[in-house]
């Protein structure tokens, strides 16, 4: 009972405090300010001057208590990375090692690369939108859609229909994937996260995880530990030129097209549709939603769904871009659609379609750009570490993301 | 009342549903490889493999919760719908796996699923094959289990336990002799015999149990020699441990040096409920600090310290790095913890892989020519040797974790666990607690790390991946979060096991996961519970207890 009020007084209290930039330890001096004002002091002569005293001591102490060591460290941190980033930078430009055709390229491939994860990170966001858990497993979820939709791709590659007609092939083995990756993304909270809506925050996370190896060792017993390559399309292979004597990939630009138009499909859906109305209500306060006739059970299973579907589509372009499956193939990509979805502000549906924008560029871009300068050897090798850096660094310095609400904070 | 009783009446949903369950979970038993993998390993020899034991318990379950959900209606079935429901439930079972094979013999589904071989055919078929008759083996078996799963819950509930006991003890001890001794399972004999013994000692135990018990007590030598035994047993037993041989200790040290990450780790996340997914990091640095500085391979440092000299500089660095890696996570919770410390594993795993360090590391190439740790004559070079040394060290480690538990630090982070907002406004200096935590967990990792190093004489990045982390975050989940004795058991289980049956290494993930999602669902305070973590799960069920005025429960501890 003692526990129940004093929960309830804490918002108000919490909120009060901080409308006064208080901490309840430290306003001795805010408090007999406070009560020399009530006894009346105020209308003293000798008042106005220790005020202006107090006011100093007051602002002096917000100064330190704001700024302590560990703020500070952090952003000494913060700049020296920085530095780094901007000597490295430097250099190679200095150096001139790389052509403007270069640089495009990379652009293009970071875009591309992008995008896939822009698709993946929106399963996560969604998810988190809703649950408030990271959907570990989402990586899996990811890797099933191509993995079944590699034996689908063989046999009608086998038959030649892939080459007669590519945009009806690759559309059949879309469509199988993203079934086969919403068939598992629903299974997968139907099973391991209904049962556990209520739990301690770390139960669901930990099932998250045993969930994610499970299904990972799964696809491996079932469909064996090599790497599966995928067949290549004909009218897909070479180069479109493009202006200025760049070309481009003919698989990027269809990773791209059908990447924005995936992005813009669901951006209509969540905002315009009354499902994903509802989607975002659910989000706000499941209660509160259940309590305007919204069926919250029926909502996450849709989030669940689109989420799922969203990363057999992805899976689907990451495969057209590197043409082969395994079952860990989930893992690296998963982490950096988290990492995208972190960087977009998780929770936030744009967010996380820029996010994974920004990524995919920062990652193509950075081993070439900042650590070639700093004369580190083979950059490339550092590129899964860097996303890494870059996730830490998004955490320590804006969890909310470059778009995000004060989620982080709050519920994180 | 009328009510009750049609809902009483026989329902046919329960055993469709827990046979179809339980089939979807053998056909992915069979299709995944384990049961084909498992049946190289016999229980009895030309009678029941490891494999088939473990197809089998599928159709015990399915029996098993037909069964039960069955009988535990207001007004018990008559005996014989019993029957009906487990062999219903069983046969269901068997239909899939039947469908599997009736599937397999027109279509070679090997193509997509690798295991469908002729050979796991021929296993579900018991030899028989899958033409003819032999398809229908898997509905006879399931039908005669479900039969006998009903006539042994038609037993009276002591006997019950007991026979249940008896027939699990048979493959047990089947795979700890094979394991264990290059044994070939149990001769038919021996597991009968082992059955009526089992069964017929624990059955009398049970009978028995209070009356030996209060003769024990009321002898003052009696109860000497069991306050002696409750001791000296232990002790005893991991003493002579190594005196099984070589291979044996070979495990014992694995489950040590698990067990030691373990204490750690139940420490960050157990006591202080930081969820850490890359404590291997730590690990790694305890290694990688004793290859550095041991090693004659790599000349940069200019020492080269024995493995006694080296010991502080390892636990030390690891501990630095556990404050250091502490501080940016500070302000972080629950789910984003998580995925910057994962990322901080990784970090440190490729950053030790590339290119870049390799002059001061060795890369990809590893350090290898770590020397063994020696006091005096004593060189801790082979397995048995070791296994004192890592016994020793597991020994601080959880006396240290015992004293901490309950002491101020102990109390502080558990209160960090329970809830972050509510510790601080008690008081509780948020930064200094959380990375004590981080230091301490990081410590015995390091510990942990450097005698890892010195056991295997060389060190690999590939070693410390992210599965590591797993492992450990696994062991303490299974073995019981914030319990320190299930650290250890978790290690036995989780890391033991695994080592004893070699041919399973594929499916340990596998197993893993499922045993994860397993215990978080059905049993999320571990084999080993800690007392308040049980209470705190199951804190709905209490407080409905104490409301009703019927059952009142003190808090332990």
């Amino acid at each position: 009972m003692e526990q129940g009020r004093a929960t309830m007084l804490a918002p108000a209290c919490s909120r009060l405090l901080a409308k006064f930039r208080l901490k309840p330890a430290r306003n001795l001096e805010c408090r007999s300010w406070a009560s020399a004002a009530q006894a009346g002091l105020a209308h003293s002569k000798t008042w106005p001057r220790y005020k202006d005293v107090y006011k100093g001591r007051i602002m002096l102490q917000r100064l330190t208590r704001r700024v302590s060591g560990t703020t500070v460290s952090m952003w000494l941190i913060g700049l020296v990375i920085l530095a780094v980033v901007a000597y490295g930078t430097y250099k190679t430009l200095a150096l001139g090692k790389y052509s403007l055709a270069n640089w495009t390229d990379l652009i293009i491939y970071g875009v591309a690369q992008g995008s896939v994860y822009a698709l993946i990170a929106l399963g996560y966001t969604l998810v988190y939108g809703i649950l408030r858990m990271i959907n570990f497993a989402h990586s899996e979820v990811f890797m099933s859609g191509p993995f079944i939709g590699y034996f689908v791709a063989t046999s009608l590659d086998q038959a030649g229909f892939l080459d007669r007609q590519p945009v009806i092939g690759l559309a059949i083995v879309l469509l199988v994937a993203m079934l086969t990756s919403l068939t598992i993304a629903v299974l997968l909270e139907r099973i391991a996260y209904r049962p556990l809506r209520r739990a301690p925050r770390l139960v669901p996370l930990i099932t998250a995880i045993g969930a994610s190896f499970f299904l990972q060792y799964t696809f491996r017993g079932l469909f064996g530990s090599g790497i599966k390559g995928y067949p290549e399309i004909e009218q897909l292979k070479g180069t479109w030129p493009l202006a200025g004597g760049v070309n481009i990939l003919k698989t990027q630009v269809v990773v791209i097209v059908a990447a924005v138009i995936m992005l813009a499909g669901l951006y209509y859906f969540v905002q315009r549709t009354k499902t994903g109305k509802a989607m975002q209500a659910v989000s706000e306060d499941k209660d509160i939603a259940a309590l305007m006739g919204i069926d919250v059970d029926h909502i996450i299973v849709v989030t669940f769904a689109v989420g799922g579907a969203l990363a057999g589509a992805a899976g689907v372009l990451y495969v057209l871009l590197f043409r082969q499956v395994h079952f860990f193939m989930g893992f690296i990509p998963g982490i950096k659609a988290f990492t995208a979805a972190v960087l977009g502000g998780i929770g936030n549906v744009v967010g996380a379609m820029l996010g994974g924008l920004v990524l995919g560029i920062a990652e193509s871009l950075f081993p070439n750009l900042v650590l070639d300068g700093l004369g580190i050897p083979a950059p490339y090798q550092l590129k899964d570490a860097l996303a890494f850096i870059l996730l830490v660094l998004i955490l320590i310095f804006r969890p909310t993301g470059i778009l995000g609400e004060r989620l982080a904070a709050k519920k994180a | 009342m009328q009510a009750i009783k049609v809902k009483s009446r026989f329902n046919w949903l329960l055993p469709v549903k827990a046979g179809l369950l339980a089939g979807v979970i053998a056909l992915l038993l069979a299709l995944v490889g384990i049961v084909e993998i498992a049946n190289q390993r016999p229980v009895i020899p030309g009678v029941l493999s490891v494999g088939q034991t473990l197809l089998l318990l599928p159709f015990l379950w399915a029996g098993y919760r037909a069964v039960r959900q069955a009988g535990s209606g207001e007004e018990a079935p008559p005996r014989f719908w019993l029957f009906v429901n487990g062999a219903l439930a069983g046969l269901l079972t068997g239909a899939l796996l039947t469908a599997l094979l009736l599937v397999g013999k027109w279509i070679n589904l090997r193509t997509v699923f690798i295991n469908a071989s002729p050979e796991l055919y021929n296993l579900l078929t018991m030899g028989a094959g899958p033409a003819g008759v032999g398809i229908l083996v898997p509905m006879i078996a399931g039908l005669v289990l479900g039969v006998v799963v009903a006539a042994i819950s038609l037993l009276p509930e002591r006997m019950r336990g007991s026979v249940v006991l008896g027939l699990s003890l048979i493959p047990v001890l089947a795979i700890l002799s094979s394991a264990l001794f290059a044994g070939r399972g149990l001769s038919i004999g021996s597991a009968i015999a082992v059955f009526v013994a089992a069964t017929g000692g624990s059955y009398l135990w049970s009978i028995m149990q209070a009356r030996v018990k209060e003769r024990i007590n009321n002898h003052p030598a009696g109860q000497r020699a069991a306050q002696w035994s409750r001791w000296a047993l232990p002790v005893l037993i991991i003493a002579l441990l190594p005196l099984l041989g070589k291979y044996p200790s070979e495990v014992m040290d694995m489950v040590g040096l698990y067990a030691l990450m373990g204490l750690g780790l139940n420490i960050v996340v157990g006591f202080a409920g930081l969820l850490d997914l890359g404590y291997v990091a730590f690990f790694a640095i305890g290694a990688y600090v004793m290859g550095v500085l041991t090693s004659p391979e790599i000349g940069w440092t200019g020492i080269h310290l024995g493995f006694w000299g080296a010991l502080p500089f390892a636990v030390i660095t690891a501990t630095l790095a556990g404050i250091i890696l502490g501080i940016p996570v500070l302000g972080m919770r629950g789910d984003y913890l998580a995925i910057v410390t994962l990322g901080f594993g990784e970090i440190i795993r490729l950053v030790v892989l590339s290119d870049w360090l390799k002059p001061y590391i060795g890369g990809s190439n590893g350090i290898t020519r770590i020397p063994k740790a020696v006091i005096g004559p004593l060189e801790f070079g082979t397995p048995q040797t070791l296994y004192y040394l890592i016994v020793a060290g597991c020994l601080i480690v959880a006396f240290a974790s015992v004293r901490l538990k309950p002491s101020r630090l102990g109390r502080a982070w558990m209160a960090l666990r329970e809830d972050e907002d509510v510790a601080q406004a008690m008081g509780i200096n948020l930064v200094r607690t959380k990375l004590l935590a981080f230091a301490t967990g990081a410590t015995f990792a390091g510990l942990s790390g450097a005698i890892f190093a010195s056991k295997l004489t060389s060190i690999y990045p590939h070693s410390f991946n992210f599965m590591v982390s797993i492992n450990v975050l696994c062991l303490i989940i299974v073995g019981g979060m914030g319990s320190i004795p299930g650290a250890i058991v978790g290690s036995l289980a989780l890391v033991g096991l695994p080592e004893l049956l070699r041919e399973f290494t594929e499916y340990r993930l596998w197993v893993y996961g499922a045993a994860l999602v397993f215990m978080m669902l059905n049993r999320p305070e571990g084999l080993v519970p800690e007392a308040r973590r049980r209470l705190e799960l199951h804190e709905s069920e209490v407080e409905s207890l104490d409301e009703s005025g019927e059952k009142h429960v003190t808090v332990p501890g």
